[in-house]
């Protein structure tokens, strides 16, 4: 023990190695490991990004306008699979890497070679999958949701399950270390009910991952036996069924919404109390709650196929199931705003974004509310309404979280603060266009507007002009947020202070900023007035 | 771009969804009016008295469970129109539906056939019986509120009472490929006159009859006529009665019992019957076997047909 002190010790004086190879190809080192998943999370955000601007660009007209049919299919099943699997995880785990020790006073994570290995995976499994783009028979274009038989008609099928088994891998691994990290490395003093509730929901979001993944591993593997070897899972002229399928799928794909929203709930209950000045109102309620919404996840995946034809009592429990789950979401929406009562409230950019994410994830969480009812989803599952009801919660909620943890913690990242005026103008503009982009989606699947479709009767033309429109803005609005980070990163003169926010509470505020290569090599002393929970009693 | 209410269910959904669109209205508008007092009221600087509440349980228990005795009242209501939407009225007209990639086609019991386009007549309930002879889709017709996946391999059911003559847009739901938005067409409801004219301008060899002719070409009748020599049950009175199952189970012998013994005759086999009869997966398309269970269903029926 003795020993080991005395080594991290002299490693802090030497900082970051210098060659660029070895730092960041080699790294164990939690920050940078931070700063590669935050950077890949980006690049797959403009690429996804790119994605959707095909998307709009054929849609903003009714008509075939601009590119083929297998091409759009091509888009919407990419750009889903490259926002759910490289933008929005991927960005989870930066901030939970970068963070996660810093809130709980530990050197860094508990397993570093294989965070090292977690990371690397993932360039290669998406060179796997996005190389199919440029391939003879082309892409994955059966939906993100790859439903048989229609994903056993694609050639590249063996790619993108080989993908998916690459990303499960490091979704597990990265898990397993957040875990191990959480539970064993807490500086002393730091009880699991002190903890900031940023690490609770990653504590909670990686027993979700570590049960969820191999659920998918072990569907998309049934799809490449089916296809390659001869079984006959999903395929009822060999006794299988295909309506399995969407039941293994979805087993996975309902926590897995869940797993792309709790840790933003967690950045949501940092920032807000910050910028109040005030405590998080009802800790234990907020903790809670994730917990419960991490259970309920398990059981409500049905809500996805209400129009397949299930027995009657199984769709009115999964019904009865996912509103229920609607109550605990309420709870957090109605404690985040009651921590804003009575506080001393400033609006600086990550504030702004944590305000629209109370208001916009909540209109998300209520068209799925209405989604859960049997009788409207009958009507609306598989139209635009379905796609207006996600958009809200994973881009107004949960991108917008990550925009938001984004903006505040950035400072202690690079040391310098960013500009607030163009960290403003990112918002404002994010804020308009996206509801210029979704709001009108509802009204195109009220009126019938089937989803995954490149081409449109002509009576919904208005409205998804209006949204294309939303779209290319809502696009453009993001190059501000690039300049933004770049400006700070390389050419803010401004040194931003160890506390970087006068409200900001946790341990880590107390570390210098920039954040130096190593900290917490000797665990702190934890004074409960530091922490932002450290006298909780409710 | 407002959306007809053209079938018997239409307005009650439409009344569910809007009771609940405008408490979530409220509630949303609720939270956003909070908040933005909140943000003047308490914005750094102003004199606001300020209480340093941290949590109160009276008030959380408040708000976890007035939301939940609204929700129960809702799922109450949505449950009732549920089972009403879930169960067709006996005399409902069956109309078989085969989807392909990327086609709708419709088969009318009086052998009246169309492509993408769907006759029906003004306040006669409908049953549609539908198959796919590929991937998932889905049948979608907005303007009556409903929607069904169309499944390979199975028959799914779909009913509904049109109330408004007119043409009203079909549209396939489920992502079925390439063509999957040129997968439309459009449903047109008659009244009950002109459908009779239509039915009659249209009629061609009854779809019963043209399953009796498959029956005898395709050598059904040599194993299940009574006179024959093979140990093999007869159909008469098939379509409704409950089947004995070698396995000890007994089964319905509804519509998907019927195919899924034209198709996988080994899934299911009747007891006391050596599994002998040929599969006719591969040489049967989905119309063929529509035709086929179209003939059985005549050949005596149940007359109390279990729901
Ligand atoms: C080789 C003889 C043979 C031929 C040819 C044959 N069947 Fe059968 N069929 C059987 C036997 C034996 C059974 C009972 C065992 C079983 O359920 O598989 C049966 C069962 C059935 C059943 C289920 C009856 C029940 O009481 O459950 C149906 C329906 C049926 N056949 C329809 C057809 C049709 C339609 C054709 C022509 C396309 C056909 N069969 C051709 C021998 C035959
Ligand atoms: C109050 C909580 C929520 C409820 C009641 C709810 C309900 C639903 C329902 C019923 C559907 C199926 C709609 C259909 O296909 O017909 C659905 C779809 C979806 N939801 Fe939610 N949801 C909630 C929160 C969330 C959250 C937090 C996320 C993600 C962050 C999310 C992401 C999605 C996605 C991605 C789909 C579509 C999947 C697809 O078909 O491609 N939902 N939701
Ligand atoms: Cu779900
Ligand atoms: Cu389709």
């Amino acid at each position: 023990m003795a020993h080991a002190a005395t080594h991290d010790h002299h490693d802090e004086h030497h900082g970051a190695p210098s060659n660029f190879f070895t730092r960041w190809f080699m790294s164990t080192n939690h920050k940078d490991i931070g700063t590669l998943y935050l950077i890949f999370s980006l690049t797959a955000f403009f690429v996804g990004g790119s994605f959707a601007m095909v998307i709009r660009a054929e849609l903003f007209k009714p008509g075939m306008q601009l590119v083929q049919p297998y091409f759009f299919n091509e888009m919407t099943t990419m750009h889903a699979l490259v926002m759910i699997f490289g933008a929005i995880m991927p960005a989870f785990v930066g901030l939970g890497n970068w963070m996660i020790p810093l809130m709980i006073g530990a050197p860094d994570m508990a397993l570093p070679r294989m965070n090292n290995l977690s990371f690397w995976i993932l360039p290669f499994a998406f060179a796997l999958m996005l190389s199919t783009l440029f391939m003879h028979g082309g892409g994955p274009a059966g939906g993100w949701t790859m439903y048989p038989p229609l994903s056993l008609q694609s050639d590249s099928l063996a790619y993108v399950v080989f993908a998916i088994h690459l990303m499960g891998i490091s979704s597990i691994m990265g898990a397993i270390n957040i875990i191990a990290t959480i539970l064993n490395m807490r500086a002393p003093g730091m009880d699991l009910l002190k903890m900031p509730v940023f690490v609770w929901s990653w504590l909670i979001t990686a027993f979700l991952l570590i049960a969820v993944m191999p659920v998918l591993a072990g569907a998309v593997t049934m799809l490449l036996t089916d296809k390659y070897f001869g079984t006959s899972f999903f395929n009822a002229a060999g006794g299988g069924d295909p309506v399995l399928y969407q039941h293994v799928f979805w087993f996975f794909g309902h926590p897995e919404v869940y797993i792309m929203i709790l840790p933003a709930f967690g950045i949501i209950s940092e920032v807000i109390p910050t910028f109040s000045r005030k405590p998080i109102f009802g800790y234990k309620a907020m903790v809670f709650a994730i917990a419960s919404i991490a259970f309920l996840s398990f059981i409500v995946w049905a809500h996805h196929m209400f129009a397949v034809g299930l027995p009657l009592g199984a769709e009115i429990f999964f019904m009865y199931a996912t509103m229920l789950i609607a109550v605990p979401t309420g709870v957090k929406v109605f404690n985040w705003v009651s921590t804003m009562w009575g506080g001393s409230l400033t609006f600086e950019t990550p504030m702004l974004f944590a305000i629209a994410f109370v208001i916009l994830f909540t209109i998300g969480g209520f068209s799925g509310l209405m989604l859960a009812l049997v009788p409207a989803d009958f009507q609306y599952h598989d139209t635009y309404f379905v796609v207006a009801h996600f958009h809200y919660v994973l881009v107004t909620g949960a991108a917008f979280a990550i925009m938001s943890g984004t903006y505040y913690w950035l400072p202690k990242w690079c040391g310098h603060m960013y500009s607030e005026f163009w960290g403003k103008m990112h918002f404002w503009n994010s804020v308009v266009w996206v509801n210029v982009l979704f709001f009108p989606q509802h009204f195109l699947g009220l009126a019938g507007m089937p989803r995954r479709i490149p081409d449109y009767n002509v009576a919904f033309a208005n409205f998804n002009m209006i949204s294309s429109i939303g779209g290319f803005l809502f696009g453009a609005s993001q190059l501000i947020f690039l300049g933004v980070i770049i400006h700070a990163v390389f050419f803010s003169k401004k040194k931003a202070p160890d506390r970087v926010w006068e409200g900001a509470r946790g341990l880590e505020w107390t570390v210098p900023s920039p954040a130096p290569h190593h900290t917490f090599a000797l665990p702190p002393v934890i004074h409960d007035d530091e922490l932002a929970h450290g006298h909780v009693e409710d | 771009m407002t959306l007809p209410q053209a079938s018997s269910f239409a307005p009650n959904v439409d009344h569910l969804f809007d009771t609940l669109l405008a408490l979530c209205t409220l509630v949303v508008v609720g939270v956003f009016t909070v908040m933005i007092v909140f943000c003047v009221k308490y914005r750094r600087g102003t004199s606001a008295e300020r209480t340093p509440a941290r949590s109160h349980l009276g008030v959380e228990l408040t708000w976890t469970l007035v939301p939940f005795v609204l929700f129960m009242g809702i799922f109450g209501w949505s449950v009732h129109l549920w089972i009403r939407l879930r169960t067709p009225p006996k005399d409902a007209q069956p109309i078989y539906v085969v989807a392909k990639q990327w086609m709708w086609k419709v088969q009318h019991p009086g052998g009246q056939r169309e492509i993408d386009q769907l006759h029906v007549p003004v306040g006669q309930p409908i049953r549609l019986v539908m198959t796919s002879q590929d991937v998932i889709h889905s049948f979608y017709v907005p303007a009556f509120r409903v929607k069904q996946d169309v499944l390979p391999d199975r028959y799914t059911e779909l009913w509904f009472t049109a109330t408004q003559a007119g043409t009203y847009h079909l549209f396939c739901a489920e992502f079925c490929g390439t063509d999957h938005s040129r997968m439309r067409g459009e449903v047109v409801v008659m009244a009950p006159a002109d459908y009779a004219r239509w039915l009659q301008a249209h009629a061609g060899i009854g779809l019963a009859a043209q399953g009796a002719a498959l029956f005898r070409r395709l050598g059904c009748s040599g194993c299940h006529d009574p006179q024959s020599g093979v140990h093999a049950p007869s159909l008469e009175n098939l379509y409704g009665s409950t089947v004995p199952l070698s396995d000890g189970s007994q089964v319905l012998a509804d519509e998907r019992y019927l195919h899924d013994s034209i198709l996988l005759p080994k899934k299911q086999v009747a007891a006391g019957y050596a599994p002998i009869m040929p599969s006719f997966e591969g040489r049967l398309g989905e119309e063929d076997v529509l035709a086929l269970v179209a003939y059985l269903k005549t050949r005596g029926t149940q007359t109390e047909k279990p729901e």
